[in-house]
Order: structure tokens, then C-alpha cells, then sequence
């Protein structure tokens, strides 16, 4: 229960720690690696040789994001009808589909909760809890795509050192969090909506572009320039409210000690690199360990990682088959 | 067994590293002033008076309106005469929150229903106000009203407690039946967009108003297709020079839907509505405008 709490902390800001206990088997794999030094570096030379840069992960949560979001579009275009509305609210074959960051701001704000909202509210919960809670991060947000091809040309940029990437504290969605929640009390109004890029960009695909997207183009063009994935990585409460949510969800990324060469490709790729702190040597206490709850299960990292020490796995799942 | 492979301890933070700490947290500090202050000024447009919009039937006062819409659109998806459309960043609060401009296209209940209401999911739009959101005086209708194209149907009614605003002749010299004048051909030209039911021609489907040109020997467009039975009617009136002249009266009934400001063929419409205003009982007839004033500029 300690390490949950490690991760969800990690999850609101607190830097990741070393454990304090390591298992046995880990360290019998450590001592391994160290033993047999030169066997484990021939391996590793091997793999890097073999690994394909796969972007399989990659494609098919394009896919799916495209989808979804098209499905939307195409619902009220061509008058479908099957997924009515937008991300913040929809109907999907009739059933109430609410995200839970905008329900949560509507209910501080306006201070009351109607059975359609609470119902709505419910069933998406229950999505994301099976589904794993950041999933729609990576797997649904429409800013998310616009995000990561940006993040793309940031990264362009910082090689040709045209730019640096400035950092700011990890705490400062959690704050956000507090603060956007406490504007709803306070003003009544339902604040985050205003900038929310989310559903700016949801709304301008479906209903047409407005003078917002301009909004969307400056916060892109702020984390080409000056910090990497600002908005999802230090800003955004809708990812915080959905990390919090997919804590419980079985579905997630796992790492496993046994297979890793600590060389953190993966934390070069991922939007969130604190939570693959445990493939750092010496942080991981147990031999396959899930990623803290606040990874978007996007599978970059599973991708690039060349031996297959990252995967998706279902827990509880494993141990059946 | 300790783990045999272990970083050496970490020496205490260097001057350099304390600075960056410091620089980081400033900037962390500056990016949530920036983001929160950019956030409240959506308050602008709010607070300023200009921001009173015509909201789709069943909306809840401004206030419950802006706070309670989460800003999805299934009301605009609903709407058979795409009369609903969403504020944009302008708006502040606003954005994403549906209103309609009835200039443009108006309510006019084609959906027969109001279907709005039925599709919101967060009780913006409602047929029933919980309890506790007090009702505008003057808001309140005083009886359900009876939708005209429905009026020999056995349930003639509009689910619809409360108006979205009310009607005025705002320009009684512009009016043509004041003017004691008729209207042929287009209401709003040829190159309008918006449509309109016209239960003569289709019983559920919308037509564009330029397919369906008038020829009247008196204007009374906006009379004929309020789409509320006893919402506005034409009445006589003695003008200024003594001529007997007629001149529409808006009645209690009047929901507020536009329908008469989008079909005034005056341009600008001699008639409009007030967004979100409550009747305060009929507008006098007299003093009767002059028949041929000069537009007031
Ligand atoms: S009541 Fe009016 S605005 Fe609402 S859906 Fe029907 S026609 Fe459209
Ligand atoms: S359906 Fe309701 S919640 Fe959705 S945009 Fe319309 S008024 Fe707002
Ligand atoms: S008078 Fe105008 S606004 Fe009022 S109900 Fe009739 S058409 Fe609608
Ligand atoms: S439609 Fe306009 S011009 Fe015609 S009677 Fe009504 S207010 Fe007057």
C-alpha cells in the first residue's frame, strides 16, 4: 500500500524515491548483471542490432484517437448519431457520456448535480477504471496528438540548440488542480472550460473552428519554444483527475527488471518520465512492477524499449494465464 | 545483501543546483499566475452588460446557465433549424455555451417538441426548474403554450414554464404596416439563409425563407409566422396625422423565440427581442408614431 502511495504522491509532484527495500530475486538479477558484466553487455549490443524501431503502439493509439474523435464529427456531419455531442458530454447510442473533469467543474460550479449528469458521470468513471484513467490522455485527447507533434518539433529544435526546454515543477498541476476547483466554488463559473484546450479543440472539429483555436495555437507554439508538453505535463487537471481515477484500474504498463539495461530510452520518449523512475538501476523493489498511475498507457516506451522490459499487461490477468 | 549496484551518496546541494531549484519554482509560480490570470479574464465579457445572449428555450438565468452547460452542444445537435449556436472566446465564460441570434436564424419550434431541452444532460436547458433557482418575475408563462402548427393535435401544447425573452417593436416608424404599407416577394431577399416550417408546405421539414416568397396588401409577417397562437397581433391605432393605421402588439403569450425578428423584412428589423427580458404587460398603443418620421440615426 506504501508504494501506491509513493506513486500517487509522485502522481501530485514528490520527486521519486529510492526503495527502501529491495526483494531478493531483484537483487539476485542485479548481482547477475554485475557478475556476468561482459555476457550482459554482448546481449544488450545484440538486441540494440535486432530492435526494429517499431511504432506500433504509436500507430494504432493514432487510429483509435483519430476514431474517436471522427466518430464525433461524423455523428453530427452526416447525422449518424451514434456519438452525440462533444468530448466534455456525449451520448453514445443513446447512453449519457460525461467527462469527469467537466462534470466535476460544472457540479463546484453551479453546486447542483442532476441525475443525467450523475448517471453520465458514472458510467464514464467505470470506463476509465477499467480502461485505466489516463488512457484518454493519449488514447482519446484530441490536444494530445497536437501535442506530441509539436513536442516532435520541440525536440527538432532542442538538437539543433535553437531552443532549450525549461522545466517547471511537476506540483504545479496539482496546484492547478486545487485552484480551478476552488475558481468553480468561489466564482460560479466553470473557469477551466474557458482555456481548456480539450474541449476547444473538440468543439472547433465538430461545430466548426472559432476564434479559440488561437488559444490552442499559442499554448503549441509555447511548448515548441519554451517548455516540452507544458500543458499535459504541468497544467492540465483533467489528466490529474483521470490519474487519480485509473490508481484502480488493472490495465497498465509494466516493467520488468530482469530484461532492462537501465539505459532510459524510455524516459527520453515518455510525456510523464517520473513514472518510469523504476528502470533507473537501483530503483526497482520488486522483480515486474506496474508504472505509477500517472502514465497515459500511451506505449511509446514500449515501443523503444529493445528487449521488451515495458508492457501492457492486465493485472491479475498474468498470473491467470 | 545490499543492492551491489548503488549511485555514491549525493553531496549536499550545490550553490548552482539551489539556484536552478529557486529559478525553477519562480517560473512554476509565474506559469500558474499566467495561466489562472489569463483564465479570469473571461470574467470581461461576463460582467459587461453586452453580454446578454438569447439562450435556447428552457435556459436557466444567466448565471445557472454559464455555471451548470458543460459546453458539449447536443442542444445545437439537435435543432432542426440549426438555430442554436455555441459562444467562442469572446464570450469569456461563455465559450462553448449555446445562445441563439434570431436575426439570423430563429427558434421556430420546428422540432416540435422542444428538443433542446431533451437533449441536455446537465438540466441547463430544463422543461422544470428544481425548486431552488427562483424564477424571474415576469419569466414565468402564464400558460403552457400552444404551438400553432400543433393546434389540432390532441396535445397542442410547448412543454415550456418560462420565456427566453420577449418582443418589441423597437422601430415602429420602420414597421410597414405602420407605414400602412404590404410586402411582396422574399422576407429577408433572396440570399438568406435561414429556414423556417411552413406547415402548408411540410409538416416536418424546414424550408429556406427565400423559397417561400409573400404577397401581402399589408405587412403582417411577423404576426403570421409567430409560430405562438396569441403571442402578437396586428391592432388599429390613430397615427399622429389622424389616419387609422395598424401596428403589431406583442402579447403575454410571447416566448421570445425571434421568429418575428428574423422574418421583419425592414431592415433592421423594425421588431426584435429582448434577450432574457420578462413581460411587464402590454406596450401602450398610443402616442402613435408619425407615419413618416425620419429613421432615428
Ligand atoms: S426548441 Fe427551437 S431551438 Fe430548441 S431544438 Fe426546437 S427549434 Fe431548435
Ligand atoms: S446541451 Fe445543455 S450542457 Fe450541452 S451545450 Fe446545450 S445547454 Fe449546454
Ligand atoms: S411574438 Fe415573436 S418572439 Fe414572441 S413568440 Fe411570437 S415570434 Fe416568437
Ligand atoms: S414583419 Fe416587421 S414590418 Fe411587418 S408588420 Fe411585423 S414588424 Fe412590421
Amino acid at each position: 500500500m506504501s508504494r501506491f502511495a509513493d506513486l500517487f504522491m509522485g502522481m501530485l509532484g514528490a520527486a521519486p524515491k529510492k526503495p527502501e527495500v529491495v526483494s531478493e530475486r531483484v537483487q539476485t538479477i542485479m548481482f547477475r548483471k554485475y557478475e556476468d558484466k561482459d555476457r550482459y553487455i554482448k546481449e544488450k549490443m545484440h538486441a540494440r542490432d535486432h530492435h526494429l524501431v517499431s511504432h506500433k503502439w504509436r500507430n494504432r493509439r493514432w487510429a483509435v484517437l483519430l476514431a474517436v474523435n471522427l466518430l464525433f464529427v461524423f455523428s453530427f456531419w452526416l447525422d449518424i448519431q451514434i456519438l452525440e455531442g462533444a468530448l466534455t458530454a456525449s451520448r453514445f447510442v443513446g447512453f449519457h457520456l460525461i467527462d469527469l473533469n467537466s462534470a466535476l467543474q460544472v457540479m463546484l460550479a453551479h453546486k447542483h448535480i442532476i441525475v443525467n449528469l450523475f448517471i453520465g458521470t458514472f458510467t464514464v468513471f467505470l470506463i476509465w477504471v477499467l480502461l485505466g484513467g489516463r488512457t484518454f490522455c493519449s488514447w482519446v485527447c484530441p490536444y494530445h496528438l497536437l501535442a506530441e507533434w509539436a513536442e516532435a518539433l520541440h525536440l527538432k529544435l532542442v538538437e539543433k540548440k535553437l531552443v532549450t526546454d525549461h522545466e517547471f515543477h511537476r506540483g504545479t498541476r496539482t496546484v492547478f488542480w486545487l485552484l480551478f476547483a476552488l475558481l468553480a466554488i468561489v466564482t460560479g463559473y466553470t473557469v477551466f472550460e474557458t482555456l481548456s484546450p480539450t474541449g476547444i479543440l473538440s468543439r472547433a472539429l465538430i461545430y466548426g473552428p472559432g476564434l479559440a483555436l488561437g488559444w490552442v495555437g499559442l499554448l503549441l507554439v509555447f511548448e515548441i519554444v519554451y517548455s516540452r508538453r507544458a500543458w499535459c505535463r504541468y497544467v492540465c487537471p483533467i489528466g490529474l483527475t483521470y490519474g487519480a481515477v485509473g490508481s484502480l484500474s488493472p490495465l497498465r504498463v509494466s516493467f520488468h527488471v530482469e530484461h532492462c539495461f537501465h539505459e532510459g530510452d524510455c524516459r527520453k520518449v515518455c510525456l510523464v518520465p517520473h513514472v518510469l523512475d523504476v528502470t533507473v538501476k537501483g530503483r526497482a523493489s520488486e522483480e515486474s512492477m506496474s508504472l505509477g498511475p500517472d502514465c497515459t498507457r500511451c506505449g511509446l516506451c514500449v515501443d523503444v524499449c529493445p528487449t521488451g522490459a515495458l508492457r501492457y499487461e492486465v493485472k491479475g490477468l498474468s498470473q491467470l494465464l | 545483501m545490499n543492492a551491489p549496484v548503488e549511485k555514491p551518496k549525493k553531496p549536499a546541494m550545490s550553490l548552482e543546483k539551489a539556484a536552478k531549484a529557486r529559478r525553477k519554482f519562480l517560473q512554476s509560480v509565474g506559469l500558474t499566475g499566467g495561466v489562472v490570470g489569463l483564465s479570469l479574464l473571461g470574467y470581461i465579457p461576463v460582467l459587461g452588460a453586452s453580454a446578454h445572449r438569447l439562450r435556447p428555450p428552457g435556459a436557466l438565468n444567466e448565471a445557472d446557465f454559464l455555471s451548470s452547460c458543460i459546453k458539449c452542444g447536443q442542444c445545437v445537435q439537435v435543432c432542426p433549424v440549426e438555430a442554436i449556436k455555441l459562444g467562442d472566446m469572446i464570450d469569456g465564460f461563455g465559450v462553448g455555451v449555446p445562445h441563439i441570434d434570431p436575426r439570423q436564424q430563429a427558434c421556430d419550434f420546428s422540432c416540435d417538441a422542444v428538443q433542446c431541452i431533451l437533449a441536455c444532460p446537465t438540466g441547463s436547458l430544463t422543461y422544470k426548474k428544481p425548486p431552488f433557482l427562483n424564477i424571474r418575475e415576469g419569466a414565468l408563462l402564464a400558460a403552457a403554450p400552444i404551438l400553432k402548427a400543433k393546434e389540432n393535435d390532441p396535445e397542442p401544447t410547448l412543454n415550456l414554464k418560462e420565456r427566453i425573452g420577449v418582443a418589441r417593436l423597437a422601430r415602429p416608424s420602420a414597421c410597414l404596416a405602420v407605414q400602412g404599407k404590404g410586402f411582396k416577394g422574399q422576407a429577408r431577399g433572396a440570399g438568406f439563409p435561414g429556414k423556417m416550417r411552413y406547415m402548408d408546405v411540410d409538416r416536418w421539414k424546414p424550408i429556406p425563407i427565400a423559397e417561400h416568397p409573400y404577397d401581402l396588401p399589408l405587412c403582417d409577417l411577423c404576426v403570421r409566422e409567430c409560430p405562438v397562437k396569441g403571442a402578437i397581433e396586428l391592432r388599429p391605432f390613430k397615427s399622429a396625422d389622424g389616419t387609422s393605421r395598424m401596428q403589431p402588439v406583442v402579447l403575454e403569450p410571447c416566448v421570445g423565440c425571434g421568429v418575428c425578428e428574423m422574418v421583419c423584412p425592414a431592415e433592421p428589423a423594425a421588431i426584435v427581442v429582448d434577450a432574457q427580458a420578462t413581460w411587464h404587460g402590454e406596450v401602450a398603443l398610443a402616442p402613435a408614431p408619425a407615419v413618416t418620421p425620419k429613421e432615428p440615426s
